[in-house]
């Protein structure tokens, strides 16, 4: 025994002597994960966070969180002389007075960028493939939670350097908060200790930025991945595949060793974006200033939808009994997010209540053979692009060379119509698709050789697919329509409650049509040699 | 593996269970690497790891060399990006190749040389026991009888009020955040007589500076001593236009709210409180650059295109003996954007 190994063994045997961790490790040691490209998509959010963690304490150590006017001596000479909060100058000063400050500054903003990116992607593979059935509804609850604060997270950020662009977006948030009926005045008022912008709310941005934000979300990321880890990971359906086993490689080695250097890939490369890539140029922006504004302000990428839904809103107002109830920030900053978000942690239940499905679900689902779900999410994500598109209205004015009352009118209008186009076509491909794997599995793949028949008349010679692309192709659910009962148990005819007809009318829509996927007759048809 | 399964429990549901008509041909066939069965090639997979791993650390080593040898006064130009200091890019792109590296040479270690036989593990049912269930249930019912809470119901009662109770505590303590609104919202330091200073510069305006199609944005002259606070900008920003007289077409009320032409709103936008920058010469447009509400100059800032509802307020201008332009009167709404208690 070599001296590294009895130290290794003695520690070993002082922890578990002390915790009984022998006895989890050995359990989870060999823990199978399925193996599968878009299972990483999360694990990029994840490992973003942690390069947020490491970057965002090294800026904690420059920065300044204080209002406190000071005239700018420091060495970036464009703004010598120029009155600003310490906020502002000490984010300048670490960008070009600290050696490798500014290249902290940009890794931090680029990775809360991907953080966010990834969880949406993560959650859109999540919703595409029905990951979310039971028994993983509660995670999904926590992802959308974890999202939300992700957003918040990420605007408050952005909002600390009391840059001119960021002090803008505050103005916006504050706005927002005073359109509150009732208590929005007093609301806006308590958290920024007077009047805006005050001198107060830098700093308590900061305690909730660094402290209570992100104590949250890695509080949720541990219970969201601990219910990974226990409920076992889902896997694609196929060959050797059931929802009763999981096929894939061992933690140790393997999967340790793709995960973890995969953490390392997102790390170098959020690191190059950030070495090349500047964003956020505040030392260009200027001090904040409520009196003044650039063109073309625009948010972050995950802000700009709700950015876009304030640009489209309507110009309504309504004044009565002295007060005044303005629609049309309440509208879209509000309610419509609200509704968005509400709808986007109930789905699962929306779901699992129309189909009557209330069985554990493994195996995951191929998009095309759920259309209504794929419809369904290629519909919600028609409504974000158009916002999103509407966020940046200026932009795309200003570089295309267009209207920008035009840009707006066709986001007003699209919001309303594009969703629903984006529902009938989704569902018309993913019908589609189903027509061709059923074609597929019966008379096999094209081949792309063309053969000319003794009667003169050309024909594709198609090929066979093998057992288990065949199996593949056919092992999915096919759900039946949840039809009114109009008769009881005893054959009494009944009418059947509202909830009920509108759960059967929903049942149709989500199942009502679909392709039949090849029978075991039809099979047996093509065993026999004719097709 | 220990795990046994038991059969999930199909329940409310009558679609057709059954999956592929066809039966699971199982795994297919395992395919073996070149590294599985040829020492030569499984040798040369492990020099390229390690060669991944050395490149990572001899980029440490640049990193290393670039924070203590670069000047960061040296500044580099790239294409596409512009200029840039030349240490905070060595230290990005070293520190991005060794993290970067090490990351690939894991991987492909894991992908060329570990084990790639796929592992089937059962799973079970996340549903505890029936037994299990009850015996929560009774290990319940048994501490809550213990602790005598359905018999002593004034400890219940007593405990659940001061609970309830101390949970205000928090609220309270949160009062001091800030102070009430009061009529903060509603005031601002414009008032007849003050006169009309540029920001930036602070210079006194007087009628004739402005030309017609000029536009200034113009602060209240406060009394010596006291101090401009951003709070105060946030209120007190005007926006001044000249137009020509015979353009504006005002509301018949605020036809003597402006001098010769010389028209003054407040900056403020009347929907989410952005300054209203841009002005338009050509067309007389005031445009928030933040959700592009548009305001008409000729008829007084009307709302012509955008998401505000209101006008920007307007401030009544007019000029003094000296020709100095000063404001006739305070503004007679409140200005930025709309809350709860705004009577108009």
């Amino acid at each position: 025994m070599t001296t590294g190994q009895r130290i290794g063994g003695n520690l070993a045997n002082f922890v578990d002597e002390r915790t009984g961790a022998g006895r989890a490790l050995k359990k989870n040691l060999n823990k199978v994960f399925p193996d599968h490209w878009s299972f990483m998509l999360g694990e990029v959010a994840m490992y973003s966070f942690v390069i947020l963690l490491l970057s965002g304490t090294f800026l904690t150590f420059f920065f300044i969180p204080s209002q406190e006017e000071i005239i700018y001596q420091g060495n970036y000479a464009p703004l010598s002389g120029l009155s600003m909060s310490q906020a502002y100058a000490s984010t300048v000063d670490m960008s070009f007075d600290v050696r490798g400050g500014m290249l902290m500054r940009q890794v931090h903003h680029w990775s809360a960028l991907i953080f966010l990116a990834a969880m949406v992607v993560h959650m859109m593979r999540v919703f595409f493939t029905g990951a979310y059935r039971k028994p993983r509804e509660l995670n999904w609850v926590l992802g959308v939670g974890l999202l939300t604060l992700g957003i918040v997270e990420g605007f408050l950020g952005y909002s600390l350097p009391d840059d001119l662009l960021s002090g803008t977006g505050i103005r916006i948030a504050e706005a927002i908060i005073q359109a509150i009926p009732l208590i929005g005045t007093y609301v806006a008022f308590f958290l920024f200790g007077g009047g805006f912008p005050g001198t107060i709310f830098i700093s308590r941005i900061y305690t909730i930025h660094v402290l209570l934000v992100p104590g949250i979300i890695l509080a949720l990321i541990t219970a969201h991945v601990l219910l990974v880890w226990f409920q076992k990971h889902t896997q694609y359906p196929g060959p050797g595949r059931t929802e009763k086993n999981v096929v894939g490689f061992p933690l140790l080695p393997v999967y340790m060793a793709k995960a973890g250097g995969f953490f390392f890939i997102v790390f170098g490369i959020t690191t190059f974006l950030g070495a090349v890539a500047s964003i956020n140029p505040i030392w260009l922006y200027g001090p904040y200033n409520p009196s003044q504004i650039s063109a073309g302000s625009q948010p972050d990428w995950y802000m700009g939808w709700l950015d876009g839904l304030v640009r489209m809103a309507p110009n309504w107002e309504t004044h009565a009994f002295g007060h005044t109830v303005s629609w049309n920030i309440l509208i879209p900053g509000l309610i419509v997010p609200g509704i968005m978000f509400t709808g986007l942690a109930l789905w699962p239940f929306i779901e699992s209540w129309v189909t009557g499905d209330k069985r554990e679900h493994h195996l995951l689902e191929r998009p095309r053979n759920a259309p209504t779900r794929t419809a369904v999410g290629a519909m919600a994500l028609a409504f974000t692009m158009v916002t999103l598109i509407n966020g940046g209205n200026d932009l795309l004015a200003t570089h295309f060379g267009l209207s920008i009352n035009q840009i707006m009118w066709f986001s007003r209008i699209g919001v309303f119509v594009l969703p629903p186009i984006a529902y009938f076509v989704t569902k018309r491909i993913c019908l589609g698709l189903q027509h061709k794997d059923r074609d597929t599995v019966l008379h096999g793949r094209e081949s792309g050789r063309l053969v000319m028949l003794p009667s003169g008349e050309f024909i594709e010679v198609h090929e066979p697919i093998d057992q288990y692309a065949r199996y593949s192709l056919t092992n999915h659910e096919q759900p039946e329509v949840v039809e009114l009962q109009l008769e009881d148990a005893h054959g009494v005819a009944r009418p059947g409650s509202v909830k009920e007809k509108i759960r059967a009318r929903l049942s149709r829509g989500m199942y009502g049509e679909q392709v039949q996927k090849p029978t075991e007759k039809d099979l047996l048809e093509l065993e026999d040699g004719h097709h | 593996m220990t795990d046994t399964h038991s059969a999930p429990e199909h329940s409310g549901h009558q679609s057709s269970t059954a999956l592929s008509p066809l039966a699971d041909p199982g795994l297919p066939p395992h395919v073996y690497r070149r590294a599985d069965t040829e020492p030569s090639a499984a040798k040369k997979a492990e020099r390229q790891v390690a060669i991944l791993f050395g490149l990572s650390a001899a980029s440490t080593i640049a990193f290393i060399a670039s924070f203590v040898g670069i000047n960061k006064d040296v500044f580099v130009f790239i294409p596409l990006f512009g200029s840039t200091q030349a240490q905070q890019l060595a230290l990005g792109i070293t520190l991005a190749l060794s993290l970067f590296l090490i990351g690939a040479g894991a991987v492909h270690w894991a992908k060329t040389l570990m084990p790639d036989h796929e592992v089937i593990q059962e799973r079970h049912e996340l549903r505890s026991s029936d037994e299990d269930r009850q015996g929560v249930i009774d290990v319940f019912h048994e501490g809550a009888e213990a602790a005598g809470l359905g018999r002593r119901s004034l400890i219940k009662r007593t405990l659940l009020g001061s609970v309830g109770l101390v949970t205000l505590t928090p609220i309270l303590l949160l009062r001091d955040l800030g102070p009430l609104p009061r009529k903060q919202l509603e005031t601002t330091n414009w008032a007849a007589g003050r006169r009309l200073i540029t920001d930036p510069g602070g210079i006194v305006l007087k009628a004739a500076d402005l030309q017609v199609g000029s536009v200034a944005h113009v602060l209240p002259e406060m009394p010596k001593g006291s101090e401009t606070t951003l709070n105060d900008l946030v209120k007190d920003a005007v926006i001044v236009v000249r137009l020509r007289p015979e353009d504006l077409n005002l509301p018949a009320d605020r036809k003597d709210w402006v001098h010769e032409g010389i028209i003054a709103f407040s900056k403020i936008c009347s929907h989410m409180g952005c300054a209203v920058g841009l002005y338009e010469q050509q067309t007389h447009h005031l445009l928030c650059p933040c959700h592009q509400s548009t305001f008409d100059v000729e008829t007084g800032a009307q709302v012509i295109f955008g998401p505000a509802a209101r006008p920007l307020p307007q401030l009544a201008i007019t000029i003094d003996s000296e020709g100095y332009l000063i404001a006739k009167q305070g503004f007679m709404e409140p200005v930025g954007p709309s809350f709860w208690e705004r009577s108009s």
